[in-house]
């Protein structure tokens, strides 16, 4: 029986029988769905990549005003396609570890302050030239530098001075931290011949595939970069990302065989797609989070009491099944979840306990004025209708919770990070580290919560500068115990990237860290 | 000199200057929006360091009025500039962009245009019969309906199930002529079903109204065909009217369309526009602004002229 399943299994990775198919013929031979559902994703893993076709993705996330200048990119459809025309020096893999990718090894002073990275010999340029450690320097320096626009610009702070010697890359940090090598993940940070410093929107980079026609917002053309030095990857011919901003249209694109992949699908058409035949809706489960943000120095919010009796009025479990449909995880009021590396698990979770909640408002004091939470469409999908089931279930406490619909445009300039009470979203960072000192530092740019906490900020120095996972492990549980007990994050749910993809495409692996397999499936996947 | 061609020349003056009323008032409009284009390039990773770089190096700092008339001054000597966000010379931009708009107004106009007055010639000739009522009731119908729901009706049915047509109409430079008109049909077909009825109640409407006349019935009573009489008496007499509510239907073809562009995928100007006004990318929305005010313009004046042409009395006036 065992040989006849695989058998299927391989049926189906060849694209010679439906997922549908297998499942019924399995559920016929007595094998329970998951138990199936799990061979066929073995078979799929186990199938060599093969070479050839031609890749459309529809992709959600492009506008017209989008650049090739990898230090401007925001949105998915310019990230998918940097990430095939461009390399950084190491990439995050699919169990959240460290993969070198531009540089072969990477090492470390025992403490921590002084980074080398040596870059690997022969990788070319789409235009011929070789990449040297000088590129990879200018690289640096431009999003780095004094005048620099890049939206990497706050992860470079902590560097102090960086040079290039022969093959070798060195950094050397104002203060110890053993996650540097995952700073150099950012995917603003691709490689580019002379730093990209004449000419940055040319879309020249050493990416497994090469830039051949950009239209942004319309489409963009790759072809395969035959020079690539790596071969277990770009197996497609070429590839095409057609900007798709309208849902509905994606995943029709998608059903009528327009497309082969999409992104972005909402929990309420992923419902749909799951029993349409042909498509395979993939779930990942990741970082993105919808949360509601207070400032902690700004009445009433700077009252722990009043923050706690808001964070035990949220019924997180009712969230995540009416908002995201069941495609996410609860949130446990702290940024980060268990698919980071070093993360324990072994907090609490916070519970919905309208008694608590009530009890707290109670020992705050609070005036009973409206609190105002300021909410808008863009904060994050269905965040008013979240916002609307949190008045409810604080109403219960007697908590007279507010809201305030806020226009969509303008609403990241105008409302998050200014206004002390507002719905938001984050999306996940490569490591804790960078997830609290991107939001939490005192010290952070965008610490929209205001949070300032002596002990939490030593901790997380320590931890930086500490290259013992055990130990680290434990400094970011407690580190997790101060967000989730004294900070200003509300965080009910954790969203699962949804995506999904025809049939004919094999190679498929979830990435913890964004949707479209890190924006990287057209550089693992291929053609079944 | 003839009072057509002094007519003309004054409403192409009053034409211009309104170009440059609508240039302010965008101007104006932008300004007032929440943030500005650095903020909306960088979004939510700003820092303030970034941020007051990318606007040092757009030359945001300037003085509102400055930045105008600079950009005006570009204007009259034909250079639209570049794009804030992405560097790129918008004059190109636009210009393909506006190829495609051109290109599925003119196909959605060739249908919809002759078939709107033949059905509102067949509708006055059927006058409160069965075929009247049938066309009455199914363009109503079409124009009740917004037009991205019929969008996604039609990809349903002609893109999904039956898949004779593609969903996603992307036309770009290395696609053969057949291919392009392949691509736009369903959107093609949406507005086309959004404009006819406009227009065929507006030739129902007029010719009725000619019809009421006593050289109708003159003719009538000579004997002629219903047809006949409605071809040859009562349409040019109806010219004017049908033709301004042409002209508003062609102008909402070119500008009007952003909500089709969307379901369609079609890289057309509406979209263009609506990106940089996220991006408050001002050069970009000026300049499509401007061509918008434009068409606008200019097919209203071509409707004005086309009615006073058409009436003998105010081509000779006394």
């Amino acid at each position: 029986m065992k040989k006849r399943i695989d058998h299927y299994a391989a049926d189906v990775t060849g694209g010679r029988m439906s997922r549908r198919e297998f499942m019924g013929r399995a559920a016929a031979l007595g094998v329970s769905a998951s138990v199936a559902s799990g061979i066929l994703a073995n078979a799929a893993y186990a199938q060599d990549p093969q070479k050839g076709g031609h890749l459309k993705m529809g992709l959600g996330g492009g506008e017209s005003s989008n650049s090739l200048d990898p230090a401007l990119t925001l949105s998915q459809a310019p990230y998918n396609v940097i990430a095939q025309i461009g390399e950084t020096l190491a990439e995050v893999d699919f169990d959240g570890g460290l993969t070198p990718r531009v540089a072969e090894e990477i090492s470390s002073t025992p403490d921590a302050k002084v980074w080398s990275f040596k870059i690997r010999d022969g990788i070319q340029f789409h235009d011929g030239s070789t990449l040297s450690a000088e590129d990879v320097l200018k690289t640096m320096q431009r999003h780095s530098d004094e005048k620099a626009t890049s939206g990497a610009l706050g992860l470079m702070k902590g560097i102090e001075s960086m040079r290039a010697e022969g093959d070798l890359f060195e950094v050397t940090l104002h203060e110890p931290n053993a996650d540097l090598p995952y700073l150099m993940t950012d995917p603003h940070l691709r490689i580019q011949p002379g730093g990209g410093i004449e000419n940055p929107a040319s879309g020249i980079m050493s990416g497994p595939y090469r830039i051949v026609v950009n239209e942004p917002g319309v489409r963009h053309m790759m072809e395969r970069f035959e020079d690539y030095w790596d071969d277990s990857r770009g197996h497609f011919d070429s590839t095409e990302v057609l900007v798709i901003n309208d849902p509905t249209a994606r995943i029709s694109a998608l059903q009528s065989g327009q497309v082969d992949m999409a992104n972005l699908i909402g929990p309420k058409l992923a419902d749909l797609l799951d029993r349409a035949p042909g498509m395979v809706l993939e779930r990942t489960q990741g970082r993105g989070q919808n949360v509601f943000v207070m400032m902690v120095d700004t009445a009433p919010f700077d009252n722990n009491d009043l923050r706690l009796a808001l964070k035990y009025a949220v019924d997180r479990e009712d969230m995540v099944d009416k908002i995201l449909r069941g495609y996410g995880t609860v949130g446990n009021d702290i940024p980060v979840n268990a698919t980071y590396p070093l993360f324990d698990g072994s907090l609490p979770q916070r519970e919905f306990d309208l008694e608590k909640a009530a009890e707290h408002y109670k020992k705050s004091g609070h005036d009973g004025r409206p609190i105002i939470l300021r909410v808008s469409d863009v904060a994050f999908p269905g965040a008013v209708e979240a916002a609307q089931l949190y008045q409810q279930t604080a109403r219960q406490a007697g908590i007279p919770l507010e809201l305030k619909r806020e226009p969509g445009d303008g609403y990241w300039s105008e409302v998050w990070n200014k206004q002390p009470f507002c719905a938001s979203y984050w999306s996940g960072r490569p490591t804790q580290d960078q997830m609290y000192s991107t939001a939490y530092l005192s010290s952070a740019d965008w610490n929209d919560t205001r949070f300032d906490n002596e002990k939490f900020d030593k901790l997380l120095l320590e931890a930086r500068a500490t290259l013992n996972d055990e130990k680290r492990t434990e400094i970011y549980n407690q580190m997790g115990m101060i967000v989730r007990d004294e900070g200003g994050l509300i965080m009910p749910m954790f969203n699962d990237f949804l995506d999904a993809r025809s049939e004919r495409i094999a190679g498929w692996r979830p990435h913890p860290n964004a949707d479209m397999m890190n924006h990287s499936a057209a550089v693992f996947c291929w053609m079944a | 000199m003839h009072p057509v061609v002094i007519l003309i020349a004054q409403r192409i003056a009053l034409g211009v200057l309104l170009l440059f009323a609508t240039s302010i008032l965008i101007f104006v409009g932008t300004l007032i929006l929440p943030g500005d284009v650095a903020q909306a390039i960088l979004g939510q990773s700003a820092t303030p360091q970034s941020l007051a770089n990318l606007r040092e190096e757009m030359g945001l700092n300037d003085p509102a009025w400055q930045r105008y008339f600079q950009w005006l001054r570009g204007v009259l000597q034909g250079d639209l500039g570049s794009s804030l966000s992405n560097q790129r010379d918008i004059a190109t931009q636009i210009g393909a962009r506006l190829g495609n708009t051109l290109f599925l107004a003119f196909w959605a106009a060739l249908v919809a245009v002759p078939l709107a007055i033949f059905l509102g010639l067949l509708a006055v000739r059927y006058r409160d019969r069965w075929p009247d009522k049938l066309i009455s009731g199914f363009t109503l119908a079409s124009i009740s309906l917004p037009e991205f729901f019929l969008g996604y009706v039609l990809i349903y049915f002609f893109a999904v199930k039956w898949r004779w047509f593609p969903s996603v109409s992307t036309i770009y430079d290395s696609m053969s002529f057949w291919q392009k008109l392949d691509a736009i049909v369903l959107p093609a077909a949406v507005l086309t079903l959004v404009i006819l009825a406009h227009m065929m109640r507006m030739t129902r409407a007029a010719i009725l109204n000619v019809m009421q006349s006593a050289y109708v019935e003159t003719a009538e009573l000579k004997g002629l065909t219903t047809f006949d009489v409605i071809r040859k008496h009562a349409f040019p007499n109806a010219i004017a009217p049908v033709v301004n509510v042409v002209m508003l239907n062609l102008a909402y073809l070119v500008v009007g369309v952003v909500v089709v562009e969307v379901v369609f995928v079609y890289p057309g100007m509406g979209q263009y526009l609506v990106d940089h006004v996220s991006k408050r990318d001002v050069p970009v929305v000026q300049a499509c602004g401007l061509i918008f005010a434009a068409v606008y313009i200019g097919l209203n004046m071509i409707a004005d002229i086309v009615s006073i042409l058409a009436n003998p009395r105010l081509r000779h006036p006394r």
